[in-house]
């Protein structure tokens, strides 16, 4: 059966190749994330673990989503919703500086 | 004016009238298929940076309870089945796999594969949802759903790493401990919303798809719900080491 890579739609169509190596790679993370949490690293496994979180997404992201292969624009609008998440995460400055000053009353 | 059919519309040698040959699918506010296609997308991604928000807002709240509690957060998550989280994750990864196939079938117009993958995607999403499902029933059996009934055990033990060493069963530590039982049901609760609205989703799609098998189906509708799919994967491998691997 021949490979083909576009469709009759012009849509890129991902090798099945592609995707099984994909997932490989994705349980040999899981396997990795679970082996960093048994073995313990200390203060350094809760970085090991996001770090390795952070590469499952991307490959999720890049291959089973299709990122890799569409256009700017698309990669415009997906990085725009993770862009407000870093936007979120700013306002945890809120929490850790509530100690800092005390304002009467609150 | 003649009026021309629907299907010599598309083809080129048909009528003199017809508009040149097109895909099928192309909506005619749309300049051709790959624009389409390409906003259909962005549509897709602009739902999805919602749901980004929705579970991002809890996952600050985590951050915040976790940075402020980390002695509390280690000793409640003994509570959790690593083997159930892992088991899920891999239950989750392997159907993003499967829905992955589906998307490509769908490409290929193979209505049989598309609809037997997608099938395959639901049977392992309900599984996931039995895991679940046993998990939070062990929970419940246990005491940790909060509320009246939350009570975590260790009665008098101290917990290392926590602030003046509380010890458990003092009011102060039972909040704190409940914090991430509160945590745990309700984002795992809202991503089992989720799936269960997956699996509709996708049911409702095959089924639709399957009744007109013989036609040629635009593939896009598959590659939305995939992308949604997809996202529901994400949100769990984020949750599965937050929830089931804290360090120690």
């Amino acid at each position: 059966m021949a490979e083909e890579t576009h469709d009759a739609q012009g849509a890129h169509i991902t090798p099945v190749r592609v995707y099984l190596l994909n997932y490989g790679a994705l349980l040999v993370l899981l396997a990795l994330t679970y082996g960093a949490y048994v073995i313990n690293l200390g203060v350094l496994s809760n970085l090991v673990a996001l770090a390795i979180a952070v590469v499952k997404a991307l490959l999720v992201l890049l291959f089973f989503m299709g990122l890799r292969y569409t256009s700017r624009l698309v990669w415009l609008w997906a990085g725009a919703g993770f862009m407000m998440l870093v936007i979120l995460f700013t306002t945890v400055t809120d929490f850790i500086t509530r100690d800092w000053i005390r304002i009467g009353g609150w | 004016m003649t009026t021309i059919s629907r299907r010599d519309h598309h083809d080129p040698d048909a009528h003199p009238d017809s508009k040149g040959a097109h895909s099928p699918f192309l909506e005619h506010h749309f300049e051709n298929i790959a624009q389409q296609n390409e906003s259909n997308l962005v549509l897709m991604w602009t739902f999805l940076a919602t749901e980004v928000m929705f579970f991002g807002a809890l996952f600050l709240a985590y951050t915040v309870y976790r940075s402020s509690n980390p002695g509390v957060f280690r000793a409640a998550h003994h509570s959790l089945d690593v083997w159930a989280g892992t088991l899920n994750t891999f239950i989750l990864l392997t159907s993003s796999l499967f829905m992955a196939l589906g998307v490509r079938a769908a490409q290929l117009q193979n209505r049989r594969a598309e609809t037997l993958w997608i099938a395959a995607t639901i049977l392992l999403a309900f599984g996931f949802l039995c895991v679940k499902g046993y998990e939070y029933h062990h929970k419940w059996v246990e005491h940790l759903v909060p509320g009246p009934t939350f009570q975590f055990q260790q009665e008098g033990a101290a917990v290392p790493g926590t602030p003046n060493n509380l010890r458990t069963g003092g009011p102060d530590f039972t909040d704190r401990v409940q914090m991430f039982f509160v945590l745990y049901f309700i984002m795992t609760g809202l991503h089992g919303i989720h799936v269960i609205v997956g699996i509709l989703v996708m049911a409702a799609l095959i089924y639709v798809r399957w009744r007109r098998k013989n036609e040629e189906q635009h593939f896009m509708p598959i590659e939305m719900t995939g992308l949604y799919w997809h996202f529901v994967d994400l949100v769990w491998i984020f949750l599965y080491p937050l929830f089931y691997l804290i360090p120690r």
